[in-house]
């Protein structure tokens, strides 16, 4: 797939038009993760948009994500950042193919500390 | 058989270039009635008209089909070239086929097939065209302004300037509306009651104004030049014509725990109560909801220590019904509700403020008499941070679409003021664009950067949090330095979404006048006709109509005021001849059409009707033609067709259904 194609369908996996962006920040204004990462939430609209999926699929940022949707649910303009890189995230682990996890393991892995947002992002980033 | 003569226009390339204009020319030739067809490029010019003239003479035209632009642009100048021709002007009818067709099409041949079509339609229905004669209706030199902060006050100071008489409706005890809840205005800086009292004074004084304070518009009829508004003084519990303002029933009065609404709720204030010290008039009113004596009965202090005896308990709401020729709608504004923006703390933190809250606290006359202080200790703040663009520019559903316009430059009158006064506070600026156009405005704003170093930050703010310190920590971007930033704040400043006063929903239902999905009242036209409502009579001015500063209010209220100056110096208006008409012989007297018109036109009467050879005596409908505004709600209501629309009859209009389906 080309690199135009993949934005297509980070575009179609994750519903949100990056160009609704106004480019206000309230993305990386309000992520945990900030710090963490190497490709700031509010950059991954424009890295959709110019098609850079690559630098995208290759960053920390992928990761590093919660997936805790405080840049969804704040975005003033519905693009959903968060969106984005889940789909993008989505898109890698689809290349790779096979599950890390099944439901049934997780019993034994789960850690009473472990915040519930994280199971769910867990099975965000891992389910087939 | 009409002689029809049908003018295509090419308006320049507007439809030429999508619609082959002559072969709309050849087809519509062999249309029944057509006995004249031609194409010109520009029809309305007068050369354009020129045509319709000469070919009126030489072929003896009898109606015309124009198919150019929306009958909204040139119907009327078509009509009058029509008048000047000797034709009854409702013989002209225009097929729209710029808006409806070229405009709106990409290819040729169809659009082609299209503009034939809408010409055949057009043709149709002036086969069955009749002469229709404009009646008269006069107008009362009277006008109605709903609002009296600065906008309502300029617009009726204009009108009763050119020597009309204005009524101005309030719906609080006083005028001066938002503006004087303002410290100060930007960008001169100067007091804000210090330039509007002046003119609140100036319109109390003035012999053609006639202020209602605490009253409301209760009902509104009629149409252009002849409204009939009732309008409801709600009881004062206080003489007008006794009180003397001495304030000691404020002073005395008990029950001081309501919430004051001119300080925005940051204090309290006593159940009888003037807004503010300037307040006009300066009589105060009783909140019955607060009020000791309205409440168990026991009590009344203020009767006992009013000096005038101005009090009255048992004053009723009165209704006083005017007549006016205009209507002018100044309802303005206030700020959204953040209830959906939970993270900026503002319900869980008292020193998390809205601007016009600043604006109240930076106000000698406000809860902390002009001292800068947390609303929460007391203690004078070191830290500030203001965000932007609170509500405004969302496309989330929680708040508003559109730029508030204001906020930009109050910011930085904010944070001018506040370095300027209190050197030692710290002033950062959460911006996403910093929108200055104006007169001066830039330059204002570079001055709140450059001389009083206030800090502006390229990013929104994602979250304010209450801190165990009683400090906020506020999390935002910085996207220029590519960086998040935790800033501990003493106070967070929301420039927080304006939107319309909830009433003006319920003010424009009233008026029929249109309103936006923002509950902006409409214009007639966006760009030239800016300050008229689509609803003849009915003009704009001020914030109601879109968000704007108080040097754009008062010129918009001047241009209102014009054009309710012009309507109120003409004696008679030209009434629209195309109104419902009744048939007798078919009208079973149900009062559906009664029920349904909007403008109370139609009445019943016994009347002696002739049904083929039989005399007996009918009820039957009547229209007032001077009432009915031509909507058309009656001719679809009523079940044995008798109602008509003059000018669009059903038969006209299946013609034209036939012509299009043919």
């Amino acid at each position: 797939m080309s690199h135009r194609n993949y934005s297509e369908k980070i575009k179609e996996i994750s519903g949100v038009n990056p160009y609704k962006c106004m480019k206000c920040g309230k993305c990386s204004a309000t992520c945990p993760s900030y710090n963490e990462m190497d490709i700031k939430p509010h950059q991954f609209v424009s890295y959709v948009l110019n098609e850079d999926i690559e630098a995208l699929a290759d960053s920390k940022s992928l990761w590093k994500c919660l997936s805790c949707f405080a840049c969804v649910e704040r975005c003033p303009r519905d693009v959903k950042p968060g969106k984005l890189i889940d789909a993008a995230r989505q898109i890698v682990v689809r290349e790779r193919g096979g599950d890390y996890l099944s439901a049934d393991e997780i019993p034994e892995l789960l850690d009473e500390e472990l915040p519930q947002q994280l199971l769910v992002s867990a099975f965000r980033r891992y389910k087939r | 058989m009409q002689r029809i003569g049908v003018f295509v226009c090419h308006c320049g390339s507007n439809i030429a270039a999508t619609v082959d204009v002559k072969k709309v020319v050849e087809t519509v030739l062999s249309e029944p009635g057509v006995c004249h067809a031609e194409d010109y490029p520009y029809m309305c010019s007068e050369a354009g008209q020129m045509k319709i003239l000469e070919a009126v003479k030489e072929k003896k035209l009898t109606g015309i089909v124009v198919c150019s632009c929306s009958p909204r642009m040139h119907e009327a100048t078509f009509r009058k070239a029509a008048e000047r021709a000797g034709l009854n002007p409702y013989m002209v009818e225009i097929a729209n086929i710029r808006e409806h067709c070229s405009w709106i099409h990409k290819d040729m041949e169809e659009a082609t097939k299209k503009a034939v079509i809408l010409a055949r339609a057009a043709i149709a229905k002036v086969n069955l065209n009749t002469p229709l004669q404009a009646g008269e209706s006069r107008v009362t030199k009277r006008a109605l302004v709903i609002g009296g902060g600065i906008a309502g006050i300029q617009t009726a100071l204009d009108i009763a300037d050119a020597g009309y008489e204005v009524d101005i409706v309030e719906k609080t005890p006083s005028i001066g509306g938002r503006m004087s809840q303002l410290d100060k205005t930007f960008p001169t800086l100067d007091c804000s009651a210090c330039i509007l009292t002046p003119k609140m004074v100036e319109a109390a004084a003035h012999e053609k104004i006639n202020i209602y304070t605490y009253s409301e518009v209760d009902k509104v009829t009629g149409f252009v030049g002849d409204f009939t508004v009732d309008i409801r003084k709600k009881a004062r519990s206080v003489d007008s014509a006794k009180c003397t303002g001495c304030g000691v029933c404020q002073e005395k009065c008990p029950s001081k725990k309501s919430l004051n609404e001119f300080n925005r709720g940051l204090n309290t204030r006593s159940a009888i109560y003037t807004p503010f010290a300037q307040a006009i008039p300066n009589v105060p009113v009783i909140d019955r909801d607060a009020c000791i004596k309205f409440k168990t009965g026991k009590c009344g202090v203020c009767e006992k220590v009013c000096q005038a005896g101005a009090i009255d308990y048992n004053q009723k709401d009165e209704i006083i019904t005017e007549k006016y020729g205009a209507i002018v709608v100044a309802t303005g504004f206030d700020t959204i509700k953040l209830d959906n923006y939970d993270e900026y703390a503002y319900n869980q933190s008292k020193d998390v403020i809205t601007s016009l809250e600043l604006e109240r606290i930076m106000n000698a006359a406000g809860p902390t008499k002009g001292h800068l202080e947390r609303l929460s200790d007391g203690k004078a703040p070191k830290e500030m941070v203001f965000i932007q663009c609170v509500g405004s520019r969302c496309s989330d559903n929680r708040g508003k679409s559109y730029c508030s316009k204001i906020c930009c430059m109050y910011t930085a009158k904010h944070a001018m003021l506040i370095r300027d006064k209190y050197p030692d506070v710290n002033v950062t600026v959460f911006y996403i664009d910093v929108r200055t156009p104006g007169k001066n405005f830039d330059e204002f704003y570079r001055r709140a950067v450059e001389e009083y170093g206030v800090n502006y930050v390229k990013g929104q703010v994602g979250k304010v949090a209450p801190l165990p310190n009683g400090k906020l920590l506020v999390q935002g971007s910085d996207l220029l330095d590519n960086k998040q930033i935790l800033k501990e704040a003493d106070m967070v400043v929301l420039a927080t979404a304006i939107e319309p006063e909830a009433s003006v929903r319920q003010i424009a239902t009233m008026l029929t006048a249109s309103i936006d999905t923002n509950n902006f009242l409409t214009e007639a036209h966006p760009k030239l006709r800016p300050v008229e409502s689509p609803t003849a009579g009915v003009f704009l001015s001020g914030v109601c109509q879109g968000p704007k500063d108080i040097p754009e209010t008062v010129a918009q209220a001047g241009a209102a005021a014009v054009k309710a100056i012009g309507l109120l110096a003409k004696d008679k208006l030209t009434t629209n001849p195309c109104t419902a008409k009744p048939d007798e012989l078919l009208c079973n007297g149900c009062s559906q059409c009664a029920n349904v018109c909007p403008y109370g036109a139609i009445t019943y009467e016994e009347k002696e009707v002739n049904d083929h050879g039989i005399r007996e005596t009918r009820r039957v409908a009547q229209v007032n033609g001077a009432l009915c505004q031509g909507c058309g709600a009656c001719t679809v209501t009523c079940p044995s067709g008798a109602m008509d629309l003059q000018g669009f009859s059903n038969r006209q209009i299946i013609a034209e259904v036939d012509a299009i389906c043919r």
